[in-house]
């Protein structure tokens, strides 16, 4: 068995991410702030609908484009929703969006990055179809795939998630290039080791730092472009409000009501900006070489 | 030198090949029939499949993709289902907008990113620096329609001093122009000088760290001359990448910004075209940005050698 030389090295990426929280304490106001900011900005869109004083597709003829009032706190939309309603249940979908992208795209490129790094022959071949996925812009990708397969939710999250996962396969694909050489892979390699107990083993657990770090990159990006493609037409249909197709509603009344665009936009920079701050943080703390391997 | 280049346009062919088929699967393995969509709802099958015959939609996959290449060889990207106008008098028309647009707002962006870098990496932990940071960081959280919004509410219909929306072609009237180019520029410059500034400042702190920064003040080389002559150069490597990778990000904020600022561009004439499924059109149009980015980053990996006499091929 390898676990004479392994452990040390496999496991010290797992329980840095695992004190992470602690180390985050350490630190000065900016993470901090962040980081309350976005559990909040979670907690309000995970209980939305405990608390959200209108259906927020309640269409209302009669309260079309109003200002703030008690019974609307942020006025209403062109149809008569709800705003606040509107905006922290777009919240719920924006952020899944986000998770959801992150988390497929991560998976699906650390499958895809193991096998290329470690097979030499299935590497040639995956690393073209990587290099030409990441040739196409990834916005028209995405408006594409969008336009051809539908305004679904699970659609938009795949359009957003397929122009991520080269950018994934390449980042894990150079971590198992430089771990594959070392002792410990090839000892496993000698004693016999089953080719999946080895990539997952060995070489998986080195990944997770850096894919963490990257993980939240691409959950803030989603988010955006998630934005963009309501924005452009090619978004999640509105009965499934987002952040990014209550502004692509709201502006065509921007110079009427630009609240429309201002909350949600608001909403959406700060979350963005927190989970953004929280990548940079954890990068910074996890492996401070990550900083030349990005460039 | 020749040799390298050679070698790089070679391994170009592969990355636009795949390319090429992975944008033709793209549009014939999704649902939607081109031919119902220029047939309109009325249609009878036999009409729809008079212009499937026409089109050629009929035909085995593989032939339909050699006639597609054959074309592209012969410079025909095909004429859009929906205008009937061949897609490359569409670009041509097209295509000035983007360029202007697009070439100001590097120019633009280089010239603020760079020195806003450099001074944030010079006042390290500053409030230059900080400042510096603070906007990139900002730059990369807002998108950039709200951003370009937010510019015309505030200069356009606030302080009124520019249009709101449109594009004059320098040409015509280069003052005009500039009145109305301003605005897009800034707004996508945002995203761009966040990016590139980013980037400056961490290849700098690196290079002002050498030995031959210190070698190099302490013979009493001015301030200005350490920075923008020893550091600068010796960290411009990774601030031309980013400026090549960040042309995709460019590509995805013209798109966006053209349609903000209402701007008659490609990226317009790309989007417009996917969502109507105009299926010539956006097989060229992807086609092309892709070889246009593969491009500007295969001409800056071969400028390195220029700017950094050590990479030698």
């Amino acid at each position: 068995m390898s676990a004479a030389n392994a452990p040390v090295s496999r496991l010290q990426p797992v329980l840095g991410l695992l004190s992470l929280p602690l180390r985050l304490r350490k630190l000065g106001g900016g993470p901090m702030i962040a980081a309350i900011v976005l559990i909040i900005i979670v907690i309000a869109a995970a209980l939305a609908p405990l608390y959200i004083p209108h259906d927020p597709l309640a269409i209302n003829a009669i309260y079309r484009l109003k200002g703030p009032s008690e019974m609307f706190l942020l006025g209403t939309d062109a149809y008569g929703r709800d705003l606040f309603s509107r905006v922290v249940m777009g919240g719920r979908v924006s952020l899944f969006i986000g998770v959801g992208a992150a988390v497929v795209s991560v998976s699906l490129g650390l499958a895809i990055g193991l096998v290329s790094g470690f097979f030499r022959v299935a590497d040639s071949i995956i690393m073209r179809i990587m290099d030409s996925l990441m040739a196409i812009p990834s916005i028209l990708l995405a408006i594409a795939l969008v336009a051809l397969n539908g305004p679904s939710l699970w659609s938009v999250i795949a359009a957003i998630t397929l122009p991520e996962i080269p950018r994934v396969v390449r980042l894990v694909r150079s971590v198992v290039l430089t771990v594959r050489e070392e002792p410990y892979v090839e000892a496993a390699v000698a004693l016999g080791s089953s080719m999946p107990k080895i990539l997952w083993q060995h070489l998986m657990p080195n990944t997770l730092a850096p894919l963490t770090v990257q993980g939240t990159y691409i959950c803030a990006s989603a988010i955006l472009t998630e934005a963009i493609l309501s924005f452009l037409g090619a978004g999640v249909s509105t009965e499934i409000p987002t952040w990014g197709n209550i502004m692509a509603e709201g502006r065509l009344y921007f110079q009427i009501k630009p609240s429309l665009i201002f909350w949600p936009g608001l909403m959406l920079s700060l979350c963005i900006l927190s989970i953004n701050l929280l990548g940079d943080t954890a990068r910074d703390l996890l492996d401070p070489r990550l900083r030349k391997r990005e460039a | 030198m020749l040799g390298y280049i050679l070698k790089r346009l070679l391994a170009v062919v592969p990355v636009i090949t795949f390319v090429a088929i992975f944008v033709f699967l793209l549009l014939r393995l999704t649902p939607g029939d081109p031919a119902a969509i220029l047939a309109g709802d009325a249609a009878t099958p036999a009409q729809l499949e008079k212009i499937r015959t026409s089109l050629g939609l009929n035909d085995p996959l593989l032939v339909q993709f050699g006639t597609w290449i054959g074309q592209l060889f012969r410079g025909d990207l095909g004429i859009s289902l929906i205008s009937n106008i061949p897609v490359s008098d569409m670009v041509g028309q097209r295509i000035w907008p983007t360029i202007n647009i697009a070439l100001m707002t590097i120019i633009l962006s280089v010239l603020l990113a760079v020195p806003m870098g450099v001074i944030a990496a010079w006042k390290h932990r500053t409030w230059a620096d900080y400042a510096v940071m603070s906007f990139s960081v900002l730059g990369f959280s807002v998108p950039v329609f709200v951003i370009g919004y937010i510019f015309i509410q505030v200069f356009s219909i606030e302080l009124r001093w520019l249009p709101v929306q449109g594009y004059t072609p320098p040409t015509e009237d280069f003052g005009k122009f500039l009145s109305k180019a301003i605005l897009p520029c800034l707004t996508l410059a945002t995203i761009y000088v966040a990016l590139i500034a980013r980037m400056t400042r961490a290849s700098m702190l690196e290079v002002l760290g050498e030995d031959y920064v210190r070698t190099a003040r302490a013979k009493g080389v001015s301030e200005t001359l350490v920075l923008f002559r020893h550091a600068l150069r010796n960290a411009a490597v990774p601030i031309l990448t980013i400026i090549g990778t960040g042309f995709a990000l460019l590509i995805s904020g013209v798109v966006v910004t053209e349609s903000v600022f209402n701007i008659p561009g490609i990226g317009r004439l790309t989007v417009d075209a996917i969502l109507a499924r105009d299926y010539p059109v956006i097989q060229a149009m992807i086609l092309l940005t892709s070889a246009i980015y593969v491009f500007i980053n295969l001409m800056i990996d071969v400028a390195y050698s220029i700017i950094d006499p050590r990479i030698r091929y």
